[in-house]
């Protein structure tokens, strides 16, 4: 009898260890570091640099989310993942967040029980040929061999792209940026299809980046942003806030520059809400008041951000578009800090 | 209650299932069985909890949902509009293809190596140690991505074979091309095709059929004959000669059925982009194939060997006072003696070829790990019920190649009397 209860305890403690831990915020504290998903490797976006550092426009959300909880922006483990492993990552708690290029879309959303929190870039799909094709459009890519990250959203749009425009074409499945870029330049596909700021970041690396050329064709939406656990809604919350705390920043013309000056207070409600000197935002999510304060100083505002990874001053040299703020014409748009 | 009083009156105590020998090991391993069913039970209860905590249900619904997504490689019809199921089938005939293909040549591969391994000529047996030793040692992964690089990084893309200024040409009278893309070779086309017949979940083409058929009906008339001529042989000791029969049916009847067909060749040729007609061959299909051959064909070679080894000395030594030659004496007197030996360690290295095809992934072969366990399960997000069918399915196809490599263990294995 003693044995089967010992038994019966074992399991018991073994289905507890075993379960879950729904509250992402107490783990990430008490291991005193951020794990982020990121992509293998695209230049501006996630990519380490010479020395080590993990640098890009995905990598400052991370930054910025451990700035938020942990008070430092380097305590982030990054882990790299492919297109096939992001999700099986996050799902299975080996990461807290990802921020790889990933595209919010419903069944992503809602199937494999995710959260998109937001969106941190506008994007949609694209093709690159070589120059001396002669190709000036997708509509003229018919039995083309094309390089695809499989897994991917961008595959499911090539195959509709082509169908729906009666092509037909011979898909080469790639597992990361570096192979496809690697099949590309030695002209075992024709075209790379991804995601248009992946195809300007993977030519930004060539050594000849003016002879190829991006086609005018974008063929999907492609919202991209930071993804959480479904069921962990505070988790969700912070990621959510931290990203709409860098958009609103630059709304309101907080930069890393001032912000020492501007967290002393000032005229506008919002920015002193915002940045903690007025209310207690920082409490309502489980933060202290300087959390946004904090996210911002590690990377600078959206904009910031925007311009020291893949701005036009960058060999990336993206414009704005889409990713303008909305009192410029673009879609980046934070709800109220109130 | 006192052991000593009952064990005196006869009677059974818990004690004894622990101290009476009669009863000990009984004890153990009904205590081990009970171990491994709670452990099992738990893993069970575990997986069940952690999917309810993620809201996930275990359905395999997902498989009747559009792919959505295209496959390059297809030996069946295939569309991105149909479904999973039919992606997963896609993907499980082209692990079969390339199994088949690769324990085939790994055989022939092997049993040259390990033959030649024992040859008396120094050259040739050094030869193959530097092979066998080189191939089996390092990691078959490497191998698969060397070729896959030397065929991408140093072949010519198609555009290399256009114009005037062209810098490649196509080999054998402009009917190979060897390009970055793969390798297209020429098909077999028919003018007077028979079409095809739909199986359900197939077409078969009726052409296929009818030339398996005429050779088949070729092989069993000529063995008539051949069963015709030893019996005349045997009556009085003179045979007929055969051969122009032989030659006659077996060259004869499916040439005739080809001409019939109207076989003809559809060479492969530059059109657009890319190389049309033709059978392409694809770079992910090369590599696969040519490593899993070379190194496999490594192991092979060492059974080949150890088998040959096994038999003494004596039988060649007997073999050749009857005046046989070496080869006849390999072919007819060791050999068959070998496979006895040879055929236990073969099945299971057709086994590693089989589950080996799902390194696939690394170069893009579109098997049934890269459809159902890379594509499906990432666009679906069913990773526990694509992983266990796919695991079933690795499991059901070992266990067949086993079964069928048992039974024909079973017919050249030594009989006892």
């Amino acid at each position: 009898m003693k044995k089967s209860a010992l038994l019966g305890a074992l399991t018991f403690a073994g289905l507890v260890a075993g379960t879950a831990s729904a509250a992402t915020l107490d783990d990430v504290k008490a291991r005193g570091e951020v794990n982020c998903g990121v992509s293998t490797g695209v230049n501006g976006f996630s990519a380490p640099d010479a020395s080590g550092e993990w640098q890009g426009f995905d990598v400052a959300v991370c930054r910025a989310v451990a700035a938020a909880v942990l008070g430092d922006p380097k305590k982030v483990k990054f882990v790299t993942t492919t297109g096939q492993t992001r999700f099986t990552a996050l799902a299975s708690g080996e990461v807290d967040m990802l921020s790889r290029n990933s595209t919010w879309t419903f069944s992503r959303d809602n199937d494999l029980k995710l959260d998109f929190v937001g969106v941190n870039y506008y994007d949609g799909q694209g093709f690159m040929v070589n120059k001396d094709m002669g190709i000036s459009s997708a509509k003229e890519l018919n039995g083309a061999t094309v390089c695809i990250q499989t897994g991917t959203t961008t595959e499911l749009n090539l195959a509709d792209y082509f169908r729906v425009n009666n092509m037909s074409y011979e898909p080469v499945p790639i597992e990361t940026n570096a192979e496809a870029q690697q099949q590309y330049l030695a002209r075992a596909c024709d075209v790379y299809t991804t995601d248009a700021s992946g195809l300007a970041a993977t030519r930004a690396s060539f050594a000849d980046p003016e002879n190829h050329i991006i086609l005018p064709e974008i063929i999907s939406k492609e919202p991209l942003g930071p993804v959480v656990r479904h069921g962990d809604n505070q988790w969700a919350d912070i990621v959510r806030w931290t990203l709409y705390a860098l958009v609103a920043s630059e709304e309101y013309g907080v930069t890393s520059a001032n912000i020492e000056e501007m967290a002393k207070g000032t005229t506008n409600p919002e920015i002193n809400r915002l940045l903690g000197t007025e209310g207690d935002l920082g409490a309502m999510i489980g933060l202290d008041a300087k959390w946004a304060m904090r996210a911002i100083q590690a990377g600078g505002n959206y904009g910031e951000i925007f311009a020291t990874n893949i701005g036009e001053s960058t060999p990336i040299g993206l414009a704005r578009g889409l990713n303008a703020l909305w009192t410029q014409g673009g879609l980046q748009y934070a709800p109220p800090f109130r | 209650m006192g052991r000593a009083d009952a064990a005196a009156s006869g009677g059974f105590t818990l004690g004894m299932l622990i101290y009476d020998t009669r009863y000990r090991s009984l004890t153990i391993q009904v205590v081990f069985l009970m171990l491994f069913m709670a452990a099992a039970a738990w893993l069970v209860e575990n997986t069940i909890e952690n999917l309810e905590a993620l809201g996930k249900d275990f359905s395999f619904r997902f498989l009747g949902a559009p792919a959505g997504y295209d496959i390059n490689q297809r030996l069946v019809e295939y569309t991105n509009q149909m479904s999973h199921a039919r992606a997963m089938l896609v993907g499980l005939l082209n692990t079969l293809v390339l199994a088949a293909a690769a324990c085939v040549t790994a055989t022939i591969v092997g049993v040259l190596a390990g033959v030649l391994r024992l040859s008396r000529n120094w050259v040739v047996a050094r030869l193959m140690t530097v092979y066998v030793e080189a191939f089996r040692n390092i990691p078959l992964l490497l191998w698969i991505l060397l070729i896959f690089a030397v065929m991408t990084e140093m072949m010519p893309p198609p555009a290399a074979f256009r114009g005037e200024a062209a810098t490649s040409s196509m080999l054998l009278f402009d009917s190979v091309a060897i390009t970055n893309r793969g390798v297209y070779v020429p098909e077999p086309l028919f003018d007077r095709s028979l079409g095809s017949v739909d199986l359900g979940l197939f077409l078969v083409s009726l052409d296929l059929i009818a030339i398996i058929a005429a050779i088949v009906a070729a092989v069993a008339i000529n063995r008539a004959i051949l069963r015709r001529a030893a019996a005349i042989q045997n009556l009085t000791g003179i045979r007929p000669a055969t051969w122009w029969q032989s030659v006659l049916l077996l060259g004869g009847i499916p040439v005739a059925v080809l001409a019939a067909l109207g076989f003809h060749l559809g060479f492969p040729e530059l059109k657009g982009l890319n190389f049309a007609g033709g059978t392409h061959l694809r770079n992910s299909l090369i590599a696969m194939w040519f490593a899993l051959t070379i190194y496999t064909g490594a192991f092979i070679a060492e059974n080949v060997r150890a088998g040959i080894l096994a038999i003494s000395r004596g039988q060649t030594e007997a073999a050749f006072s009857l005046g046989l030659r070496p080869g006849r004496t390999m072919s007819l007197v060791i050999l068959p003696q070998a496979l006895r030996v040879i055929i236990p360690p073969l099945i299971s290295q057709y086994l590693n070829i089989t589950k080996n095809t799902s390194l696939a992934l690394a170069v893009g072969y579109m098997d049934l790990r890269s459809t159902l366990g890379g594509i499906t399960i990432n666009q679906t997000g069913r990773e526990l019920e694509g992983m266990l069918l796919m695991m079933l399915v690795y499991l059901v196809l070992s266990l067949s190649i086993s079964g069928v490599m048992n039974i024909y263990n079973a017919r050249v294995k030594i009989r006892e009397r």
